[in-house]
């Protein structure tokens, strides 16, 4: 099953790209100060939203599909960006999760001052629960997450840290890197495991 | 539809676990392009016709600093000409030394003619939910409305009009901002949906054609008409960015973008949104 499931990504991402041959005709620094301009209004400790980190940057440069080499080197880079629960647990409560992923508040220029914490917005891109009707397609289904991974360690591990920074398995994913970008907290992070890994999850019944 | 829900299926056929919910994916699109169909079935009951007449009174008066109206702006086709000047749009003009949407086009206009103050005109120049569409997204909607039922034929020969088709696709696929989304984040692949809202595939020219001739559109679940630059401002508020400014080169250069995959299409402005 998890062969299939990442045979799924794999292709799903390989099929997205087929207009994504040609190489971007603009040089970067071009793009980047075309952006700077557009947001005048951007307050300074928004200008680094403006500026693509170094993974973006080889995705963007790349259509999100890089060579080898370069994956390799993203996923390394990623990788080593994780902070784990300092108390070494990492599965939190499925119901706060549930709470998280119906949620896509935060970090909106409209959202400040903040009024609540930052959702994780997964309902948005994938199926997670059979009640839950309204979901989006961009991302696998997860319905049955953690049961079909018979609610392995080193799968809880994995889901963890695929939540935290999706790119350190799969460079140039298009899920956001939550915990690596401060989306999320490690809390919130561990609640949405839960809500992936937990037996008793809906996601699992 | 049937194609997408058909394409769908055919991107996780391989994932066993999302057979059933396909099936359900196929219910859910169904009664999604019912509610679609409803609202086409009559063209009349489209509120945006009212932000069209309103932006045709708002064109021909006097008004300003200046007191001009703008008859004397030239949208592409001669002072005055506004049949038809939509469907030729962006193009470069030679006044501004820039490529122009039809939106930074009417600014340029308010600014040079009527002597309106440029800054004042692009510090909110989207309506919030409920409240009627600015004076310049109503002018922008009568002009569209007057190349209905035409196809988008913007020349795009210019080097400058080439170069900005370029700039628009870098700026297509250039991730950015906490959560690492491009417009391809959500654009770039066929099929698909954010929560239940179909998503364009605006990278395939055969997509775009569909979609991109019905902006401006009345948006019905923010009671509002909703100019092109306003949706690449709503785009970028949702993908964590600051605000996008109109008028700006990042603005003409993904509308001048996505008029170019859109060739060909035919313009149904205003439109009619979920």
């Amino acid at each position: 099953m998890k062969i299939i499931a990442t045979a799924c990504v794999l292709i799903g991402l390989s099929v997205a790209p087929a207009f994504a041959q040609q190489k971007p005709a603009v040089d970067p620094a071009r793009a980047d100060a075309v952006i700077k301009s557009a947001f005048p209004t951007a307050p300074p400790d928004w200008q680094s939203r403006l500026v693509p980190d170094e993974t973006m940057r080889q995705c963007s440069a790349h259509h999100n599909r890089p060579p080898r080499a370069v994956a390799e080197a993203i996923q390394q880079r990623e990788k080593a960006a994780i902070a784990y629960p300092p108390d070494g647990k990492l599965m939190g409560e499925w119901q706060k999760g549930e709470r998280l992923a119906q949620s896509g508040y935060g970090l909106r220029f409209t959202d400040y001052p903040a009024r609540g914490p930052n959702g994780g917005n997964c309902y948005a891109c994938h199926q997670m629960t059979v009640q839950e009707v309204s979901y989006g397609t961009l991302g696998p289904s997860l319905l049955n997450y953690g049961k079909l991974r018979n609610f392995g360690e080193a799968e809880i591990k994995a889901a963890y840290e695929k939540i935290y920074n999706s790119q350190a398995a799969l460079a140039c994913s298009n899920m956001p890197r939550f915990g690596s970008n401060n989306v999320l907290t490690i809390d919130q992070i561990k609640d949405l495991v839960a809500l992936l890994m937990s037996p008793d999850s809906p996601v699992n019944k | 539809m049937t194609t997408r829900a058909t394409l769908i299926a055919a991107v996780c056929a391989l994932f066993a676990a999302t057979a059933v919910a396909t099936g359900q994916d196929d219910a859910t699109e169904k009664a999604i392009q019912k509610y679609r169909d409803m609202l086409r079935a009559d063209p009349w009951s489209n509120p945006g016709l009212l932000d069209a007449d309103r932006g045709e009174a708002l064109w021909t008066s006097a008004r300003g600093p200046n007191k001009v109206s703008l008859e004397k702006c030239d949208l592409g086709k001669g002072p005055g000409k506004v049949e038809g000047a939509f469907a030729e749009l962006p193009r470069y003009f030679a006044d501004a030394d820039r490529v122009m949407d039809l939106e930074t086009r009417i600014l340029w206009c308010m600014e040079k003619l009527q002597g309106f103050n440029r800054a004042d005109l692009v510090r909110r120049p989207h309506p919030g939910g409920g409240q009627p569409v600015k004076e310049l997204g109503a002018m922008a909607t009568y002009i569209a409305s007057k190349s209905a039922e035409m196809k988008f034929a913007a020349k795009l020969e210019h080097p400058k009009e080439r170069e900005t088709v370029a700039l628009g696709e870098t700026l297509f696929v250039r991730r950015s901002g906490p959560f690492d989304f491009a417009c391809a984040t959500c654009h770039e692949a066929k099929g698909l949906r954010i929560r239940l809202q179909g998503l364009p595939q605006l990278a395939n020219p055969e997509e775009a054609r569909k979609v991109v001739g019905e902006w401006p559109a009345y948006r019905v679940s923010s009671t509002h008409v909703m100019t092109m630059q306003h949706r690449m401002y709503d785009c970028y508020w949702q993908m964590r960015m600051p605000e996008l400014e109109l008028g700006s080169e990042a603005s003409v250069a993904l509308i001048t973008y996505l008029t170019n995959q859109a060739r060909g299409g035919e313009i149904a402005a205003p439109g009619l949104k979920r």
